[in-house]
């Protein structure tokens, strides 16, 4: 009896080490092949030049067109998403009863938009485009990008100010401050390590999303300079260069997801270097 | 502060009514049961059936559910009852990489790896010809991709979980396995349930890595070697044309709005279970 206890536990132990192995494993992997296929068609035109005549053909050029149309794009959605998500997380926690029914519906609508997938906002950014007569452009990518990531950045926002004590708030508006300067200048300090990493991860995932981008960025060869041009962004170039049959330009494309990697986990070890910098401005 | 919150919130509402609007057209032209139950697919003859795409949707994301589900349910019971704290430590930042990787790389180590596996090593094994681009292929790579969301909430479920109640069964002599299969298993399971919602409501939208490798050919898949052409690959790959035929844009806005409500749906179900377990443990 003890022994086939200790068997089918050790059975079950070696299922588990094994899942997470294989857990493990493919993130591993999933690196590991992006930076050896990548490296190899690496090179200094891929991220200063931008695409020349025949470069879906093999010729010389690179993806500076893609990867400034993604940081711009990404820039530009992320400020307008802090705009509107930074204002809605301190209006429902401090202007508002932290439970209360509105705080609770606004929460619930944030989850609803946080699972929806990130095809439909092109969709719906398209059609709102064709309604407002917005041809694909850079304008259009922002608007999807930012309905994308505002709900990324309310919950996790939100998550952060939720934490702050209620005596620093109690303290505060007994020395006089009134709810805006409360919200603004006590609580956003208090909660900045929490809100840099809510905005870099909406960041990451805006500038990983390609089919939010799809229909409404367009894609073009130039790096766009007003918010009419069509832009370029660093998923669809992958996506893009992969869809031709020549191994030249394929390469490119493991180059340019190699390029994509990068940005992403220098993003991630970004926020969490700055979220243990600021931690000291935070009163415990 | 007060119209912009709202605004915010009402998004949501303003994509349903978007949509909707958007859809009519086609619904007006094709009765919902035949774009839901028919096959032929010819936007040219007017003819807008959807069973392929729904039945490639439903292949793709219930066999990745298959795949996803035991390995992230072992890997999270490991991490979070027998694991030593450094490995814990560890895996925490290793599952925020793996969540942030976009789509795209995904389906780009998917065309690497998976394809090439799938067409040289599993479909010879079966003894059937595959090109490698089929709904196995698309369910790996989703798998993958609904790792860290699932283990990440299942893990929280079992920390949720008492520590006397693992003593308890500890000091009544049942092993760690005993314990955590006759206690632990039974407290956690509509948390387990709730984070696979989760987890499947994100592999059911998701585009990019599968439509680079699905295959994409609109017929209803037999098996798990055949390719497959799940909705939100029909709607990302027919951009380009739907303008220019009439009620094109309208049945994609119909996909779209079917993606939405399910999404909504799922989301509606995990909460409700989780809210549950929050009412039952208070």
């Amino acid at each position: 009896m003890t022994s086939r206890k200790k068997i089918e536990e050790l059975f079950f132990k070696c299922l588990m080490v094994l899942s997470l192995l294989a857990v493990m494993g493919s993130l591993v992997l999933i690196i590991g092949t992006v930076i050896y296929k990548g490296a190899g068609s690496m090179s200094l035109d891929m991220i200063t030049s931008t695409p020349e005549g025949g470069y879906y053909l093999g010729k010389k050029g690179g993806i500076l067109n893609a990867i400034a149309g993604s940081l711009i794009l990404t820039g530009i959605a992320t400020v307008a998403a802090i705009a509107l998500a930074l204002p809605l997380a301190l209006y429902i926690n401090l202007y508002r009863a932290r439970r209360s029914r509105f705080a609770e519906m606004v929460r619930l609508s944030m989850d609803f938009l946080w699972g929806i997938p990130s095809i439909v906002y092109g969709a719906f950014g398209f059609s709102v485009m064709i309604f407002l007569g917005i041809r694909a452009s850079l304008l259009g990518g922002i608007i999807a990008v930012t309905l994308l990531i505002i709900p990324i950045m309310a919950r996790a926002i939100d998550e952060a100010v939720s934490l702050v004590p209620r005596e620093l708030l109690d303290s505060s508006y007994s020395l006089g401050a009134t709810r805006f300067e409360a919200a603004f200048k006590i609580v956003v300090r208090q909660c900045l390590p929490g809100i840099v990493s809510a905005v870099l991860i909406a960041f990451g995932r805006g500038i990983g999303d390609a089919a939010s981008v799809l229909f409404t960025a367009g894609f073009s060869d130039r790096i766009p300079l007003s918010l009419s041009e069509p832009a370029a962004t660093l998923p669809l170039a992958i996506f893009f260069q992969l869809g031709t049959p020549f191994p030249e330009v394929r390469d490119r494309a493991y180059a340019s997801a190699l390029i994509l990697t990068v940005i992403i986990l220098a993003l991630s070890i970004t926020a969490r270097v700055l979220a243990s910098r600021f931690n000291r401005h935070i009163i415990k | 502060m007060f119209f912009m919150t709202s605004a915010c919130a009402l998004i949501v509402v303003f994509m349903a009514a978007g949509l909707l609007i958007k859809s009519f057209p086609v619904l007006r032209a094709n009765s919902p049961a035949q774009i839901l139950f028919s096959d032929s697919w010819s936007p040219l003859k007017g003819e807008f059936g959807m069973l392929a795409f729904i039945a490639g949707t439903v292949w793709v994301t219930g066999l990745s559910a298959l795949i996803a589900m035991p390995v992230s349910l072992f890997s999270a019971i490991y991490l979070s009852e027998y694991a030593p704290s450094w490995l814990r430590k560890i895996s925490r930042p290793f599952m925020d990489v793996l969540a942030g990787i976009p789509s795209v790389v995904f389906g780009v180590w998917g065309i690497l790896i998976i394809v090439p596996l799938v067409r040289d090593c599993i479909a010879p094994f079966f003894g059937v010809y595959s090109s490698g681009y089929s709904i196995l292929a698309a369910s790996i790579v989703l798998a993958v991709m609904v790792f860290p969301i699932i283990i990440q909430i299942t893990i929280e479920v079992f920390h949720s979980i008492p520590g006397e109640l693992r003593d308890a069964s500890l000091s009544l002599g049942a092993t760690k396995w005993q314990t955590i299969k006759l206690v632990l298993l039974r407290k956690a399971l509509p948390g387990i349930i709730a984070a696979n919602v989760l987890g499947f409501s994100r592999a059911f939208g998701e585009t990019m890595a599968v439509l680079m490798v699905a295959g994409n050919i609109p017929a209803i898949p037999h098996s798990p070697l055949d390719a497959g052409y799940p909705l939100p690959a029909l709607i990302a790959n027919n951009y380009g044309e739907m303008l220019s035929i009439p009620l094109y844009d309208s049945a994609l806005m119909l996909a779209a709005l079917v993606l939405f409500l399910i999404v909504i749906m799922f989301n509606l179900l995990s909460r409700y279970i989780l809210s549950r377990i929050n009412l039952r443990a208070a």
